[in-house]
């Protein structure tokens, strides 16, 4: 049975049209759920909000349900970011091995605390959870590329090469 | 059955393969702490607290969880586990907020209990409160994530046993909240506000919306004349509320009490179920007989009005347009009784005793206002009418029994088993039997529609008709027989829907340590009620017969479609 959503859309009607293209593609292997997830994801950059409603109907997996694995895995945006996110670990290998000073640096240098986006909309700083690169510890990740073994004064040189 | 035998400090102790430590602990009577544990819900082992030491393993292991295993050798209460489990309870507690006296759970709170329990004096971490807005958009329900300690005990109800799904746990680590998506508001989600979430919280993260302070307010005003209505289930479990065992009948003592806490007249519910099962039958009949929708839907349950309304807008047509008992109440009292009692309607405040959180919200629903006034002013759970004896300082054990007001307190065995599942359906084919045939019913007990069994199914031959009924409780039944009634499988003539497990009786707004075993005997309760009634079918309630004749005419009549029936609204799900 279809049911309307309460809002008007503010997806257009060709965004719209590719977030039901993604769902049918996986929607009937076994754990859809990720899958449509990480190609929503591809797609807009984020998991807007409109999307992630037509998922809960299109996969009829309750709406709380998919909001609460998009928000468990960190590598998922649920708002729209800036053109570049640094994830900068904070598990415990990390934190042992100088996260913190770490993490002090890249505010400093961008003049942002974490969880924000610089205002020329170049970075969004945020912590992870393990990267899996505990043997280079201290290590952050911008975008896909991995920058480990860090000090603190490491990270105007890393931004450098993102400008 | 395949049995298997382990030692339990010391005790052999013999179970079913398969069993938990934690169940053949209970079988040896010993009782192992536990704090996410339910017991009528899956095994989650979120919480530790239930661990234990198992002989030959390096590390404790959850009894909730953990399978009893031949031979095993369990130890339930050595220093290390009782020092383990104390630590697991002060880091719960270093994040808890501590302002236990003037909390709504306070004295109700299992983490309360738990922490006096392994007897705790003193937290060795830093107090970590985190802060979060609590949610009052609702009549029904209070959220204070402050106080979640996430067991995932409203997830699992939430989702597997109502079939609502609007509670979840979202982010993670020291991060993680249980939460509705997008951390909306439960007033803009797809919630029955059934209030089962509130039973199962063991702290105070989800509780009713208090709405004492109204009706304490409204009695001391000279100016209103304060008429309570009690609902049927209220009366199998207000003792229970009071302290005493489960499944206690306090019918009298209720009156009493309600009398004693300055009510004008006490009224019943009961007395409006009766009327409801001769609207509703008589819109069952002229459905048969005028080829109208069928199957007909039970319209008593307001958390299953609004869940059928977000989830199955298709299948509204299908509910009967009767008002549920409480509303037909609040209708009546403002007109009916109030030219009657020659009193003004507007000073008439009309309060309902509820086993119920979903009744806040219809209360308030905008159309049910049709004396000209708000019918219901203020709808109180069970656990806020005992606040109010409490704070009253009743001795409820000790009342007298004493008998409700004339007129609207006269009803039958008919209208008492309302508050179990079933107790409509068997109500309505008590009276449509004698309506149709025109013969005296014998045997009024229909039993196959009786009981916990999820989905109950019966077929009674009625004048020539054999008509085909269904009953489910709990909104996730309900959801199975919408989806065979949606896909054009269900040829039932009459189906009832409660939206809480076991019915009324184990309501989102009754006594707190509600379990599926505890419904039973409320239920047992409901029935002894029904047999010691004067009368047993709704038809021959006297006060009925009288209000037909010297007020509404007949049932379905032009002053019944006004004061007694109502219309629903298409809701979205998203």
């Amino acid at each position: 049975m279809a049911v309307a959503t309460k809002k008007p859309s503010v997806l257009s009607k060709s965004a719209l049209a590719k977030v039901d293209q993604i769902i049918a593609r996986h929607k009937d292997q076994p754990g859809p759920l990720l899958p449509v997830l990480h190609a929503l994801q591809a797609e807009f950059k984020y998991l807007p909000e409109e999307a992630l409603v037509r998922v809960a109907i299109g996969l009829d997996i309750p709406l709380s349900k998919i909001y609460g694995v998009a928000s468990f895995y960190t590598l998922f945006n649920l708002r729209p970011k800036a053109e570049h996110v640094i994830r900068a670990c904070e598990s415990a290998p990390c934190h042992v091995r100088g996260a913190k000073e770490v993490i002090e640096a890249l505010e400093n240098a961008l003049g942002v605390k974490v969880g924000e986006d610089t205002r020329d909309g170049r970075f969004t700083l945020e912590l992870s959870s393990c990267i899996g690169v505990c043997g280079v510890a201290p290590a952050i990740m911008i975008d896909d590329e991995v920058f480990g073994n860090l000090t603190p004064d490491m990270v105007p040189g890393i931004l450098a090469r993102f400008n | 059955m395949d049995m298997v035998t382990l030692t339990i400090d010391g005790r052999k102790v013999q179970v079913a393969k398969g069993a938990t430590i934690l169940e053949a602990a209970k079988a040896a009577g010993i009782s192992i702490p536990t704090l996410c544990h339910h017991p009528d819900q899956a095994v989650k082992a979120v919480c530790r607290v239930c661990i234990v030491e198992i002989q030959g393993q390096r590390t404790f292991q959850a009894a909730c969880a953990y399978p009893a295993g031949e031979g095993m050798v369990v130890k339930t209460n050595t220093p290390a586990v009782r020092e383990a489990r104390k630590l697991i309870v002060e880091l719960i507690l270093s994040r808890h907020p501590q302002d236990c006296l003037k909390c709504e759970k306070n004295l109700h709170c299992e983490l309360q209990e738990l922490a006096e329990n392994l007897g705790i004096r003193d937290v060795r971490f830093e107090q970590e409160v985190r802060e979060f807005a609590e949610d009052h958009s609702t009549p029904s329900i209070v959220r204070d994530p402050s106080k979640c300690i996430l067991c995932r005990r409203c997830v699992y109800t939430c989702h597997e046993v109502q079939g609502v799904g609007v509670l979840y746990p979202i982010n993670r680590g020291k991060d993680a909240i249980v939460a509705p998506a997008m951390d909306k508001d439960l007033a803009d989600l797809a919630c029955a506000l059934c209030g089962q979430c509130t039973l199962v919280c063991p702290t105070g993260a989800i509780t009713e919306r208090d709405d004492t302070a109204k009706v304490w307010a409204a009695i001391a005003d000279p100016q209103k004349h304060v008429v309570v209505q009690t609902a049927p289930a209220t009366r199998a479990t207000l003792g229970e509320e009071m302290g005493l065992p489960a499944g206690t009948l306090v019918t009298g003592k209720l009156v009493a009490a309600l009398r004693r806490l300055g009510f004008d007249r006490v009224f019943d519910t009961d007395f409006t179920a009766d009327l409801t099962i001769l609207e509703e039958g008589s819109e069952l009949i002229e459905r048969v007989k005028t080829g109208g929708k069928l199957p007909l839907i039970t319209s008593c349950s307001p958390g299953w009005i609004k869940f059928i309304e977000h989830y199955y807008p298709d299948l509204l047509p299908h509910l009967s347009t009767c008002k549920s008992p409480q509303q037909m109440f609040g209708a009546l009292a403002k007109t009916y009784y109030a030219e009657k009692a020659g009193i003004n309607p507007k000073d008439i405040f009309v309060v309902s005793i509820m086993p119920c959180t979903a009744k806040k919200f219809e209360g308030q629903r905008p159309e049910m206002n049709d004396s000209g006034y708000q019918d219901v002013d203020v709808v109180l759970t069970s656990r806020e009418l005992g606040r109010m004896m409490r704070q009253a300082g009743l001795d409820f054990e000790h009342l007298p029994e004493e008998d409700y007001d004339l007129p609207l307190g006269i009803s039958t065995g008919a209208a008492a088993i309302f508050g179990a599942t079933g107790g409509v359906m068997e109500a309505a084919l008590r009276t449509a039997y004698e309506l149709l045939t025109g013969k005296t019913l014998e045997d009024v007990d229909f039993k196959a529609v009786r009981g916990m069994e999820s989905i109950k199914e019966a077929a009674v031959p009625v004048d020539g008709l054999n008509v085909k009924v269904a009953v489910a409780h709990g909104l996730n039944n309900a959801r199975k027989l919408m989806d065979k009634l949606a896909a054009g499988q269900a040829d039932y003539h009459f189906i009832e829907i409660m939206c809480c497990p076991g019915g009324c009786i184990g309501g989102g707004g009754q006594p707190f340590g509600t379990n599926n075993a505890i419904r039973g005997k409320r239920i047992d309760a409901i029935y002894r009620e029904d047999q010691r009634m004067e009368f047993r079918k709704s038809h021959e309630n006297p006060v009925i017969k009288q209000l037909y004749a010297e007020y509404l005419g007949r049932p379905l009549g032009e002053k019944s479609h006004h004061l007694l029936h109502t219309h629903y609204t298409p809701r979205s799900k998203y």
